[in-house]
């Protein structure tokens, strides 16, 4: 922000253009995508390429949808991979009966499972009172659960697999409604709710203005520590159903490895669905569209026998690209 | 005053006082812990983090951050590695040479696309994982045995680990250029106020350019060190690095927001959190208690949260007293 | 274009002036416009070889603009500029700097954390075998320092040393880097009495070390003070150079407000013409205080009535209205509001006492950029449109459309963003923010700043219709006109205190401005 004063000589030319594409630059994108696809990769109408390409973005874009959120703020959040492993290693504890025994196995799930998001939301709405109360940037208070978190959820299970086969809790990951996957359905549902809440609710309208302008939403009386701090909690009970979708697809739940490396998968695809990473103007549908390129570029490239590595090359330069668009579009 | 002096004290020396409590409980309370072995493997292992964190602590001293330090030590572990054939020196001079490509890619994106430096450093954290898996082939890249590379990790120079050794040098040059030079002082200067850091006349560009290459290097030298700790090329490892050396470099006292740093505040960060994980594993040998080493995380955590908010309690007196 | 023929003939004569082996720096009709809107249109400035001269002018004169474009901050359109008996344009701070002129800014462009040697060394450090030579830098500090009798440890960061301390290390500074023109904006605004009294010996030592200053400053005892000559600047004009001794204190604010005392013109503004009846008291205010900004303020408005808030910059109005409204935080003094006491502590708490406030800064605090018309409309209403934690569009609509028509605001919609709109009409969508939740009690702090004439006396006569109505009006304006002819009364600051309170028929503009010259002492002479 600073530098912004200093710089008013070299932000003119062409952001026409750039706002055009800035707009409309993820959907454009997707579907060129998919139309490159139809014509070059072998098989790709079917149900299954979809359903593969969705399941494999679903747990990404649940974080994703709380991730929206808090940059919409103006913040950031780098404990969701942390907090997903706490909540898929406090549900099994549960619905295993290592930690409590509870004997309706039905009753048990349904226990888990809220037990681990509750608690993933617990620690969401901990960041946010750390960044309220004490002023500490996002990415610092988030920092503190990103590291304490995951140990949280390794000591809770002494660092073990826990290898399970409940079909009363891995519907969530395994099972179809209407041949959809549930985690699909689940996400499609967390996406719809969060765009309605940005663009019809009190909530909405709240957070967009602080990430807009945050002292002048405090002198319209907005009241923005609590709203952070909501958003941060959100932010957490994404993070723990997704959480619970990756163990369920898993059969197992390994503290060590759930939900590793997500904060960036989820800051990518809210960078590139066009959400803009200072605040302010957020679009949970962008990022699941982001989430789509990113998925689908690299199933292109695979498709078409290029190797993941370089997919991730690829992936890098579409950061870099779609952010440095939005830098154009804003000027 | 007094009490902002106090507060400041223990932000700036109190992970000193802190490493040194904990080496002293340690020393009462388990045999060898400060012996001879457990101290070089101590310091052999935590070589590398030293590294990388200090290359962290020069970009965070400027106000930026650096995520891709993890995965491009991991590519220089690779091209280290893989250029080990052909002698100590190629090796790790192609292993550093990764390093500050990987950095010189990062300053150019923040200095002149005018990125913010998370997204821009998350960004070749992606391409420095990709290009190593690429170089590596998916898989770990055995090291030459035959040359004299395996000694840089794994050898002893007077019973100190060699990696320790170049930690330590590193160290020293870094706390030179920070005390001594201009350039150092400029990294503090832009840290604490760009804009008048511009008005000042400092070249704020260029040095900003120099903490990113500088943070690549170190990064690919402690690649280096890894491949040749461990006898092979690791493409996968360095996750969470970066997140544990800005951990350090917070511990150490140095300011997020930048313009407040210490390079040996910072090795003694890095020591303190390393240490944490040493002494879990001293007490769990006692057999008292059963600590598993997963506490580590908690207690890392722990103190990162106890230094931030030391940190913005401080801070926000000095709101008050301006 | 006629006044491009007029700042010809000024350049002019300017130049024959500017071949006077006196002078410094010359600034000749200078011209400066940022998109299109003009900042400078024919200002010139002058300065002779160890003088201090001032530079005053209001908000938006282009003091700033003057100064930035000496700093290599900005580049001028036109205009010509000479330095030290050669032609001078700085292409950056850091060019300017090399060039003999450096500048100490009201914020203070230091580094905090750094030590005072750093601060004052940093960009030409002394060095020895290729490291820097602490021992040589500590001790040019301390030199540099004790030509005005400072002694401090220089080691130390700078933020732990008082504002009067930081200014003279940036002083220190400039010196050290040879400076022939040091530029001072407003160097005085945080300092105490005594800490002034420093500072101008400070000054009085460069002058007579041959270097010249700038000053810049809306205190105006302090310009007879320290200052040789004076430059008024108005509307991005020079409008007087004169020497400070020949000069009234009337006379220069009647030239900054561009005023002549003799001719006192009527009807300025939509202002005039009122109608409703002034009610019971709404707002008390008693001994208000916080830092040194706001000392001792006591004022009071009641139902139907404008209140005007006159004073120079930096006297505390701003931060007294934001007081009353809980943005910033109350040191000492009450408030009461309906005879109940009142004491917000954050502003949500002020509106749901029903007080509004729009903020002078319409682009910082105010709007929402990026929201809709209808959003920043509604912002504050909001919950009061929602119901279970949704937004009523329909009644939002009506609401919006219904504010839109009544103001005359131009947008295409409510939906359009608002940071597509003029200044005047944003400013309407922030008033409507404010009336579209019936207040009580409704701040405005300088509500007309930075809009074109017609979209002005809308404003103007939307307030003045309200106040009619029966709303309470609280209002800051630095255009003097606005106060005198809005105002049902006028509360004059001066440096933190309310020196004067005027009301009907003694509302006048020499009145306000020998109130706001002088203070309140020397007031009730020169109204009788």
């Amino acid at each position: 922000m600073s530098e912004t004063a200093l710089q008013r000589t070299n932000k003119d030319e062409g952001f026409k253009i750039g706002t055009f594409l800035t707009r409309n630059a993820t959907l454009v994108a997707l579907l060129a995508l998919i139309l490159f696809n139809i014509v070059f990769t072998n098989h790709f109408i079917s149900i299954q390429t979809l359903n593969v390409n969705l399941t494999q973005v679903a747990t990404i874009v649940i974080v994703g949808v709380g991730m929206t959120l808090v940059i919409a703020t103006g913040g950031i959040d780098l404990s969701v991979g942390s907090l997903m492993a706490i909540s898929g290693a406090l549900a099994p504890l549960i619905f295993l009966g290592t930690a409590v025994k509870i004997g309706e196995i039905h009753l048990a799930v349904a226990v888990g499972m809220i037990t681990g998001i509750l608690a993933a939301g617990a620690f969401g709405w901990f960041n946010g009172w750390l960044i309220t109360r004490f002023r500490i940037q996002p990415i610092i208070a988030t920092l503190v659960l990103f590291i304490a978190g995951r140990g949280i959820a390794q000591v809770s299970t002494n660092g073990n697999l826990q290898p399970f086969k409940v079909p009363e809790f891995q519907w969530i990951g395994l099972g179809r409604w209407f041949g959809v996957p549930v985690q699909v359905i689940i996400m499609v549902i967390l996406v719809a709710a969060a765009a309605w809440v940005l663009r019809g609710s009190l909530f909405g309208r709240q957070i967009l203005a602080i990430g807009g302008n945050e002292s002048a939403a405090r002198l319209a009386g907005i009241p923005v520590a609590r709203v952070k701090r909501w958003v941060y909690c959100i932010s957490g009970l994404c993070s723990g159903i997704a959480g619970l979708v990756t163990i369920a697809i898993n059969s197992s739940s390994d503290a060590n490895l759930v939900g590793l490396g997500m904060e960036l998968d989820a800051i990518a695809a809210v960078a590139v669905g066009g959400t803009l990473l200072s605040g302010g103007r957020a679009t949970v549908t962008g990022t699941l569209l982001g989430a789509l390129i990113i998925q689908l570029v690299r199933y292109t490239l695979l498709a078409n026998g290029v190797p993941d590595d370089v997919a991730k090359l690829v992936k890098a330069l579409l950061i870099v690209v779609a952010v440095w668009l939005q830098r154009q579009g804003r000027a | 005053m007094k009490k902002t002096n106090l507060l400041s004290l223990l932000s700036s020396q109190g992970v000193v006082i802190a490493l040194v409590l904990l080496l002293i409980f340690g020393w009462l309370r388990y045999d060898n812990f400060l012996g001879l072995f457990n101290i070089s493997t101590v310091l052999r292992y935590n070589s590398m983090f030293a590294l990388v964190a200090l290359g962290m602590c020069f970009v965070i001293m400027t106000g930026g951050i650096d995520l891709s330090v993890g995965s491009t030590a991991a590519l220089g572990s690779v091209v280290a590695a893989l250029l080990s054939t052909q002698g100590m020196l190629i090796g790790t001079l192609g292993g550093v040479a990764a390093g500050l490509c990987i950095g010189l890619l990062n300053g150019l994106v923040i200095v002149k696309l005018r990125i913010l430096p998370f997204i821009a450093t998350l960004a070749t954290m992606l391409a420095a994982n990709g290009s190593a898996l690429l170089l590596a082939q998916d898989q770990s890249v055995s090291v030459s045995y035959e040359g004299t590379f395996v000694n840089l990790g794994q050898g002893d120079l007077a019973y100190i680990p060699i990696p320790a050794l170049i930690a330590v040098l590193a160290y020293v040059i870094g706390s030179v250029v920070l005390n001594f030079t201009g350039t150092g002082r400029t990294v503090l200067a832009i840290g604490g106020n760009e804009d008048a850091s511009r008005l000042m006349g400092l070249p704020v560009d260029r040095v900003k350019f120099l903490v990113y290459a500088l943070s690549g290097g170190l990064s690919g030298l402690a690649g280096v060190i890894l491949a040749s700790q461990f006898g092979a090329g690791q493409p996968i490892e360095g996750v969470g690095w970066e997140l544990f050396a800005i951990a350090s470099v917070v511990v150490g006292g140095t300011l997020l927001t930048g313009g407040v740093g210490s390079v040996g505040a910072t090795l003694a960060g890095v020591m303190l959190l390393g240490l944490i994980f040493n002494v879990l594993n001293f007490e769990n040998g006692l057999g008292w208690i059963s600590l598993s080493a997963y506490w580590q995380s908690v207690i890392r955590g722990l103190f990162l949260l106890a230094v931030v908010i030391l940190q913005s309690r401080l801070t926000s007196k000095e709101r008050v007293a301006a | 274009m006629i006044v491009g023929a007029t700042a010809r003939v000024i350049l002019q004569m300017g130049s024959t002036t500017s071949s006077d082996s006196q002078v410094l720096l010359s600034m000749q009709n200078i011209q400066k416009a940022f998109a299109g809107i003009p900042a400078l249109s024919s200002a010139m400035l002058e300065v002779r070889h160890g003088e201090v001269h001032a530079l005053i002018g209001q908000n938006g004169a282009g003091k700033s603009t003057m100064i930035k474009i000496l700093t290599g901050y900005v580049s001028k359109d036109a205009g010509e500029v000479s330095f030290d008996g050669a032609p001078f344009a700085a292409r950056s701070p850091q060019d300017a700097q090399a060039k003999g002129i450096s500048t100490i800014y009201q914020e203070i462009n230091l580094v905090p954390y750094r030590s005072i040697t750093e601060n004052i060394c940093l960009g030409r450090e002394m060095r020895r075998f290729g490291l820097l030579d602490w021992g040589a830098m500590h001790a040019e500090a301390r030199h540099l320092l004790s030509r005005f009798n400072i002694d401090i440890d220089v080691r130390k960061p700078l933020m732990e040393f008082n504002t009067a301390t930081q200014q003279m290390v940036a002083i220190a500074r400039a010196i050290g880097f040879q400076a022939k023109l040091v530029i001072m904006d407003e160097p005085t605004s945080s300092l105490d009495e005594r800490e002034v009294e420093v500072l101008f010996e400070v000054i009085r030592q460069l002058k007579s070390s041959g270097i010249s200053v700038i000053f810049v400053s809306h205190k105006l005892d302090e310009l007879y003070a320290v200052c040789d000559r004076v430059t008024i600047m108005r509307d991005g004009r020079t409008v007087k150079t004169a020497d400070m001794k020949s000069i009234s204190k009337i006379e220069l604010v009647a030239s900054m407000l561009g005023r002549d005392i003799s001719q006192v013109s009527k009807h300025a503004t939509a202002f005039g013409g009122r109608k409703g009846t002034i009610g019971e008291t709404v707002l008390q205010v008693s001994s208000l205080g916080a830092g040194h900004k706001v000392q001792d303020v006591s004022l009071s408005v009641r139902r139907g009535e404008i209140v005007g808030l006159a004073g120079l910059l930096g006297a505390g109005r701003t931060e007294t209205v934001r007081l009353i409204f809980g943005a910033d935080k109350l040191q000492k003094g009450s408030l009461s509001l309906d005879n109940k006491a009142f004491s917000p502590a954050e502003p949500i708490e002020a509106i749901d006492r029903g007080v509004g406030f729009s903020s002078e800064d319409r682009k910082v605090e105010g709007i929402i950029p990026d929201m809709s018309v209808a959003e920043n409309m509604t912002l504050a209403l909001m919950p009061q449109l929602t119901k279970m934690g949704v937004v009523d569009v329909e009644q939002q609509r009506a609401l919006v459309e219904k504010f839109i028509a009544r103001l005359g605001i131009k947008c295409s919609g409510p939906g359009q963003r608002i940071r597509e709109l003029s200044g005047g009409n944003q400013q309407k969508v922030l008033l409507a923010r404010w009336l579209a939740m019936n207040p009580k009690l409704l701040i405005l702090d300088e509500p007309t700043r930075g809009i074109d004439v017609g979209a002005k006396a809308e404003i103007q006569t939307i307030v003045k219709e309200l106040a009619d109505q029966g709303l309470a009006v609280l209002m800051i304006s630095s255009e003097l006109e606005e106060v005198i002819e809005g105002s049902d009364r006028v509360f004059v600051l001066r440096e933190g205190h309310n020196v004067a309170e005027f009301a009907g028929k003694e509302i006048s503009e020499e009145a306000v401005m020998g109130a706001m010259a002088h203070g309140g002492s020397d007031t009730k002479g020169l109204v009788a």
